[in-house]
């Protein structure tokens, strides 16, 4: 059992809703990468999502471009995010961490040698966002050959025969895309989640996370009522930049706001 | 018909290892509702028929093949034919796939028109068809080619369009393309995305290049009529490649027929300064295709220089790709000054203003021409005119105008 499948099982016994905060590897600078994602942990994070930085991030809205801008600047490749989850491994064998990102750093570095290296970094999941499962043959075989679940978006366009193909490809969990837009985008139907997320159900036992639209603790436990896990990214990514560009502590400022949502979440 | 006509792209969009589908789920099914569409518009005669109206009556086709017999003197060799997109209406031949794409968008009830441009051409050609079906329309720009092509940026503001300034990234035709993508996957109910070029995720880089492809059939009978003959050699300038595809396409299975894509040079290959992916890029993933890329050692996408931002992209459609694995056409490239100097040369000596992005063209087939024999025949697509490039070239020779 995966590091991923062994924490979505323990939550699910404990009818718990996984708490995902995402953040951008090398935002604001390299070195904040591993410090924030051990605060992430103490705040109340069950998995975390570690954005690698690429220069064309088409789905995403303009906080996570920001920071990709940001970390680029710094020239964060590929394989500093791997030494980066090395590095928080030392400390942490038991928080899953899932990378998230673009293909192209990945066709670079090559599919064998990336699941290589990412499995023996400590890495336990990869979601490419620009790769459906009809062109990902090669990088999930390479994946699941290093005991990487591949981790699958679905969207609100997504037929029911892409919500089988998909699930069947996927291990672990799969991210429910809460409304058409880019990441950060504003509103969130959550009966409209609730529907599609029912609909999902019905072709698959894989935990669901939904994402997209979840700024606070109370959005978060909305969709924990309906989901599996509940992904942050542009509201914490922002509220990182907003504490840095403050000169305040962002390790605080971000275990701040996922303790919020991890209470508002065990509250419901 | 050609034979890679019916074998490329397959039917996931593959034309080899290149191409396909690579973006984010959202837009899978849509990209799906829109191949379903196409394959349905390309065999219906009704709306082959609307196109070829169109074309005729709005577009102004056929475009000439002139026979540019002062410079063919001047150059010393082959027959060099100007095939004229740059008569077309809007001054370019991307007016040819967004007439089609318009008309895709229409049948499929779409009722707001979204483009990304580089040089503006295609904004342009956009705003065109949009006006012209009363079609909502929001352009996405990158900010620095908004300040190069001020020109074109008021033509498509004068159409009715809205013009959008991309300030992230590298703030030219890749961002304004990342941007075009989020718009497509907010608004993808009612929205068309017209692509301008033969790149993106399938079904686009094929149903471009079939709108496209009227400039190299037309040429080929034109020059029939002219010569009695197929060409030897076609030249073309390739940022995306549109123009490029649309002049080789109905020639591919004649072998004796020599293809030439000619990239932005930049200051020079080995400067590092280019626009020239298929010279000096290696394959990678952008932009919904796999594809030659510029990029770095960790798969970032690098910035681009070209005197023409029609030009200015680090990616190139998947087919040329092929084409170049293939062995099919050769790649070259045209550097600034070289293309500068074409744009001169054919100003003075034809009386044709090419554009900045033709004249790289016009400067491959300006050494390719004396290596070749008098009887023979070179075909180089004048893809658009260089009225929108005069503030560029003025500039350079420290003019305002």
């Amino acid at each position: 059992m995966s590091r991923i499948q062994a924490r979505c099982a323990q939550l699910r016994e404990a009818g718990s809703t996984a708490l995902i905060p995402y953040i951008t590897a090398g935002d604001p600078s390299p070195a904040a990468t591993v410090p924030l994602l051990h605060a992430l942990v103490n705040g109340g994070a069950d998995i975390i999502e570690l954005g690698v930085p690429f220069s064309d991030p088409m789905a995403d809205g303009p906080v996570i471009q920001a920071a990709c801008e940001r970390a680029l600047a710094h020239h964060v490749s590929l394989q500093q995010v791997l030494d980066m989850v090395r590095e928080f491994r030392a400390q942490d064998s038991v928080t899953p961490v899932v990378l998230m990102g673009y293909l192209n750093p990945v066709e670079v570095m090559g599919y064998e040698r990336f699941a290589a290296a990412a499995a023996a970094a400590g890495v336990d999941g990869v979601l490419s966002v620009d790769l459906p499962p009809e062109e990902g043959h090669d990088l999930l075989t390479a994946l699941r050959a290093h005991g990487l679940d591949p981790i699958f978006l679905l969207a609100p366009t997504s037929t029911p025969e892409r919500v089988r193909t998909i699930c069947a490809a996927a291990s672990g969990f799969v991210y429910y895309v809460s409304l058409k837009g880019v990441t950060g985008a504003a509103t969130l139907d959550v009966a409209a989640v609730a529907d599609k997320v029912r609909m999902i159900r019905a072709h698959t036992d894989l935990p669901i996370g939904v994402g997209f639209g979840i700024r606070d603790g109370a959005s978060a436990a909305r969709v924990a009522q309906v989901a599996d896990a509940v992904v942050v990214g542009s509201a914490l990514v922002q509220r990182i930049a907003d504490s840095a560009a403050q000169g305040q502590d962002i390790n605080a400022a971000a275990a701040a706001l996922i303790g919020d949502m991890r209470r508002a979440m065990d509250e419901v | 018909m050609s034979k890679l006509i019916d074998h490329y792209p397959d039917a996931d969009g593959h034309f080899g290892p290149y191409g396909g589908r690579f973006v984010a789920e959202t837009l899978m099914e849509p990209l799906e509702e829109l191949r379903v569409a196409y394959e349905q518009c390309r065999t219906d005669p009704r709306f082959l028929a609307e196109f070829d109206y169109d074309l005729k009556h709005y577009v102004g086709r056929p475009s000439p093949l002139y026979f540019a017999a002062r410079w063919t003197r001047k150059l010393g060799g082959a027959k060099i034919y100007l095939k004229r997109e740059d008569l077309n209406h809007t001054g370019a031949h991307k007016v040819n796939n967004t007439v089609g794409q318009a008309l895709l968008a229409q049948r499929m009830g779409k009722t707001r028109i979204i483009a990304e441009t580089g040089a503006g051409q295609h904004g342009v050609a956009s705003a065109t068809v949009a006006a012209r079906l009363g079609l909502e329309c929001v352009v996405y720009m990158g900010a620095e080619d908004v300040q190069r092509q001020a020109l074109n940026v008021y033509r498509m503001r004068l159409l009715g369009a809205t013009v959008v300034p991309v300030t992230s990234g590298s703030k030219t035709l890749k961002d304004a393309l990342n941007e075009a993508m989020r718009d497509w996957v907010t608004h993808v109910d009612n929205t068309f995305y017209i692509i301008g070029t033969v790149a993106g995720p399938h079904p686009y880089p094929a149903m471009v290049r079939d709108f496209q492809a009227v400039i190299g059939r037309e040429a080929r009978a034109q020059i029939h009529e002219a010569e009695g003959r197929l060409p030897d050699a076609l030249v073309a300038c390739v940022g995306g490649g549109s123009n490029a595809i649309g002049l080789f396409y109905p020639f591919l299975d004649d072998e004796g027929v020599a293809m030439y894509g000619v990239e932005g040079g930049g200051e020079g290959v080995a400067s590092g300064r280019h626009a020239a992916p298929l010279c000096a890029g290696r394959p990678g993933v952008l932009h919904g295709n796999r594809t030659y890329l510029m990029e770095d050692d960790d798969g970032q996408i690098i910035e681009t220089h070209s005197i023409s931002a029609g030009l200015d992209y680090p990616g190139v459609g998947p087919e040329h790709a092929w084409l170049k694995d293939s062995g099919r056409a050769q790649y070259v490239n045209a550097t600034d000054d070289e293309a500068l100097a074409a744009f001169h040369e054919l100003t003075r000596i034809e009386g044709i203003m090419p554009a900045l992005e033709s004249s790289h063209a016009l400067a491959y087939a300006k050494k390719l021409a004396p290596t070749l024999r008098e009887d023979r025949l070179i075909i180089v697509n004048l893809s658009g005119r260089g009225d929108k490039d005069i503030h560029t070239v003025a500039a350079l020779e420290g003019i305002e105008v």
